[in-house]
């Protein structure tokens, strides 16, 4: 995968004496030391990550963890006390004023927690703002683009309206559409959907997911949600007390977390639509039949017996799954002189791998057995029993911590 | 006769003072009362005046290139003022509170200048009005771009502040007569004080209004790439627009406020008229004057108060 953004130990020293703090953290003192003996504040301590082309890259942490600061180093509105920032080749850190205004007049946009419209401009005018600070096309072509950028959002109809005319979730579009107006590499997004209700933030995270897939660009998502982190995210960082203590894919940071700090996002996260049946599916603990020329019903049998089992799972030589067999079928095909396709029961169907755990609840509880879960290649994964499922479920009313 | 007497006996005893040598030795001084000395022990007044009088001659010639301008635009305004016919005028003025503010006003405007014309007061009140609105254009000219100066620097604030308090508290008297020495008296120097006493509004105001801006505001503008020039022109003033034009309507009242003080320097007008009505005792043209000015100054609020709040609506 192709790096994008590339951040290469990065500090933020807040206060008046930037060189003393980075000295002292060298010497290995704590945030806290060095804001008690000489005020100043570690807004981000060494901070290295890659942002590959074309994600979304998510960074969660508490409140004061460092997130904003994280982002608004990315474009420089907060400028790094060191460290490099790397865009595709270009060190933003080192750019010029001009330089840097060609990057964000272009390349990096950017959409803001409290939508930050200006509320003089008409929407089409708001989201036209880019274009015209640049001023390098036509006021045609410049109307053209906001009303195509507008259209996307689903807000052509309102190009007339003040901002203060829209709802919450309307105007954060706008602000979504004036970022894409100027087709940004990267874009830059602090929260931008924390200050909308449940309903509507949704909403607008299916918006931004649709967007994504059309044109795949690489987006710095912040949130303080892990819901919302592993619903859009391709990848999470987790940031504490100005640290990135966590880089990795939603399963990786659920199923591995670095510490109690990223476990503690756990609690009151509903797991039932976080994790998939792939994430719990087990491979041992079953019985598998390989289904070749010559497997026939009475090996199979023997199979299930020797490993004391009543369920049988049948793949193929390349393991796609064929179904489910049990000892009773098998010897009601044996007596009618069948093969082992005849063997196979009506139920319990495969479940995509893909399946959040809230989705097959009633699908498991209701089985004979436990059912398969397979990929979208048909190949087989895992089974999850009750007992599985529920043990996933607890996860989020147990203490992890 | 009898000051001339008080002087000179003054000057008599101070002779004969000097002259007895017992009375040097001990000298009156009662520390009771220590600021009884004649003319104050730190001689203030004439300092001032021997530094007034050095300097006005030198500071002339510069003056008079400051007076220029003023002169040629206020003339300018009054010639036109005075050119176009009233009734056209009283239209057009009515025109513009139809377009910037309501219909009651529009027609309260219309009224009051056709009073205005009645009451006989018409040419003194064009005159007041081109002195009113040439102190105005120079003082957004000059408040406007020390307001913004003022929004980017605390230590500017900080010298600036105090300045501008003394020019909105110290009475107009005290500087009449400086002025009035480096311009002659007449309609410039009128011009002069009015815009020491009303300039400060506009300055403060400008400040405050960009200031007040958005903080998110002005971050989203300078993630989109906004050079320093293109956030104050399509940000910053925008945004500050209405609180700017609080601080032009204030200036407004300000230098209609002067009309009065102004004439004693021999700026004719609505404010002579009251002046002379004082001075002759004749209350019925110190009415009209004072009639003239009032009606004025209530159309011209209006209107640029509503210029202001049409903007965020
Ligand atoms: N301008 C600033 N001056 C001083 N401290 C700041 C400034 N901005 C942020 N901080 C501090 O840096 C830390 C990280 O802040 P921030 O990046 O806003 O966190 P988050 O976005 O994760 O809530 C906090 O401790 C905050 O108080
Ligand atoms: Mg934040």
């Amino acid at each position: 995968m192709k790096t994008k953004l590339s951040v290469q130990n990065v500090y933020k020293i807040f206060g008046k004496h930037p060189k003393k703090a980075m000295s002292l953290l060298e010497r290995g003192k704590s945030k806290d030391d060095i804001f008690s003996s000489i005020g100043q504040t570690v807004g981000v301590n060494d901070a290295s990550f890659d942002i590959y082309e074309g994600e979304i890259f998510v960074i969660m942490g508490l409140s004061g963890s460092g997130k904003s600061t994280m982002v608004r180093m990315l474009n420089r509105l907060i400028e790094p006390t060191k460290g490099k920032i790397f865009l595709d080749d270009v060190d933003i850190a080192q750019l010029n004023d001009e330089e840097l205004r060609q990057i964000r007049l272009h390349k990096i946009s950017m959409v803001f927690q409290s939508f930050a419209l200006m509320p003089h401009l008409s929407v089409r005018d708001n989201v036209a703002f880019g274009l015209d600070l640049a001023g390098e096309v036509s006021e045609t072509e410049r109307i053209e683009r906001a009303n195509a950028a507008l259209d996307r959002v689903g807000l052509l109809a309102n190009g007339d309206s003040l901002p203060k005319e829209l709802s919450g979730g309307m105007q954060q579009r706008v602000g979504l559409a004036r970022a894409l107006c100027i087709n940004p590499d990267v874009l830059l997004m602090d929260e931008a959907f924390s200050a909308l209700d449940p309903l509507i933030r949704t909403e607008m995270q299916d918006e931004l997911l649709r967007l994504q897939a059309e044109d795949k660009r690489t987006i710095v998502f912040i949130s303080h949600d892990l819901d919302e982190a592993v619903r859009i995210g391709d990848r999470i960082a987790i940031m504490q007390d100005g640290d990135v203590v966590q880089v990795g894919t939603p399963d990786e940071i659920i199923n591995q977390p670095a510490n109690d700090y990223v476990r503690s996002f756990f609690r009151g996260v509903d797991v039932s639509t976080i994790l998939t049946a792939k994430d719990v599916a087990r491979r041992k603990q079953q019985t598998l039949i390989k289904k070749t020329s010559d497997t026939g019903l009475s090996t199979s049998l023997q199979l299930l017996k020797d490993n004391d089992r009543d369920f049988g799972y049948v793949v193929d030589a390349s393991n796609h799954y064929i179904g489910v067999v049990s000892i009773d079928s098998l010897k009601q095909a044996q007596s009618k002189q069948q093969s082992l396709e005849h063997a196979l029961l009506k139920q319990p169907h495969a479940i995509d791998a893909d399946t959040p755990l809230g989705d097959l609840i009633s699908d498991v509880a209701q089985a004979p057995c436990s059912p398969a879960v397979i990929n979208d290649q048909g190949k087989f994964l895992g089974i999850i029993s009750k007992t599985i499922l529920l043990e996933a479920l607890d996860r989020q009313t147990g203490d992890p911590l | 006769m009898s000051q001339d007497n008080a002087w000179g006996a003054q000057q008599e005893t101070d002779a004969s003072y000097l002259a007895d040598k017992s009375q040097v030795t001990e000298p009156s001084f009662d520390w009771t009362e220590p600021f009884t000395v004649d003319g104050g022990i730190i001689p203030l007044d004439d300092l001032v005046d021997a530094t007034i009088n050095a300097v006005v001659p030198v500071l002339r010639p510069i003056f008079q290139v400051i007076a220029e301008p003023i002169a040629w635009i206020l003339n300018g305004i009054e010639a036109l003022l005075l050119w176009i016919p009233a009734p056209f005028i009283i239209v057009a003025l009515a025109l513009l509170a139809l377009k910037f503010s309501t219909r009651a006003i529009a027609i309260g405007s219309f009224v009051g200048l056709l009073s205005i014309g009645l009451i006989g007061a018409w040419d003194a009140a064009m005159t007041t009005l081109s002195l009113v609105i040439t102190s105005l254009f120079f003082c957004i000219i000059i408040g406007l771009p020390m307001g913004i100066w003022l929004s980017r620097s605390d230590k500017a604030v900080s010298i600036v502040r105090p300045i501008l308090d003394a020019m909105q508290t110290t009475p107009a008297f005290v500087y009449l007569i400086p002025i009035v020495m480096v311009f002659s008296p007449g309609k410039v120097a009128g011009v002069i004080v009015t815009i020491i006493f009303a300039v400060p509004p506009v300055i403060r105001l400008t400040n405050l209004g960009i200031r007040q801006v958005p903080a998110d505001l002005i971050e989203a503008a300078k993630a989109f790439g906004t050079s320093p020039r293109q956030l104050l022109f399509k940000v910053q003033l925008p945004l500050a627009l209405p609180t700017i034009m609080a601080g032009v309507n204030q200036t407004l009242m300000l230098g209609l406020s002067m009309v009065v003080i102004a004439s004693m320097i021999a700026v004719p007008g609505l404010g002579l008229m009251v002046l002379q009505g004082i001075g002759r005792n004749d209350i019925g043209i110190a009415t009209v004057g004072g009639l003239g000015i009032v009606i004025l100054a209530i159309i011209l609020d209006r209107i640029t108060q509503h210029i202001g709040s049409k903007q965020h609506k």
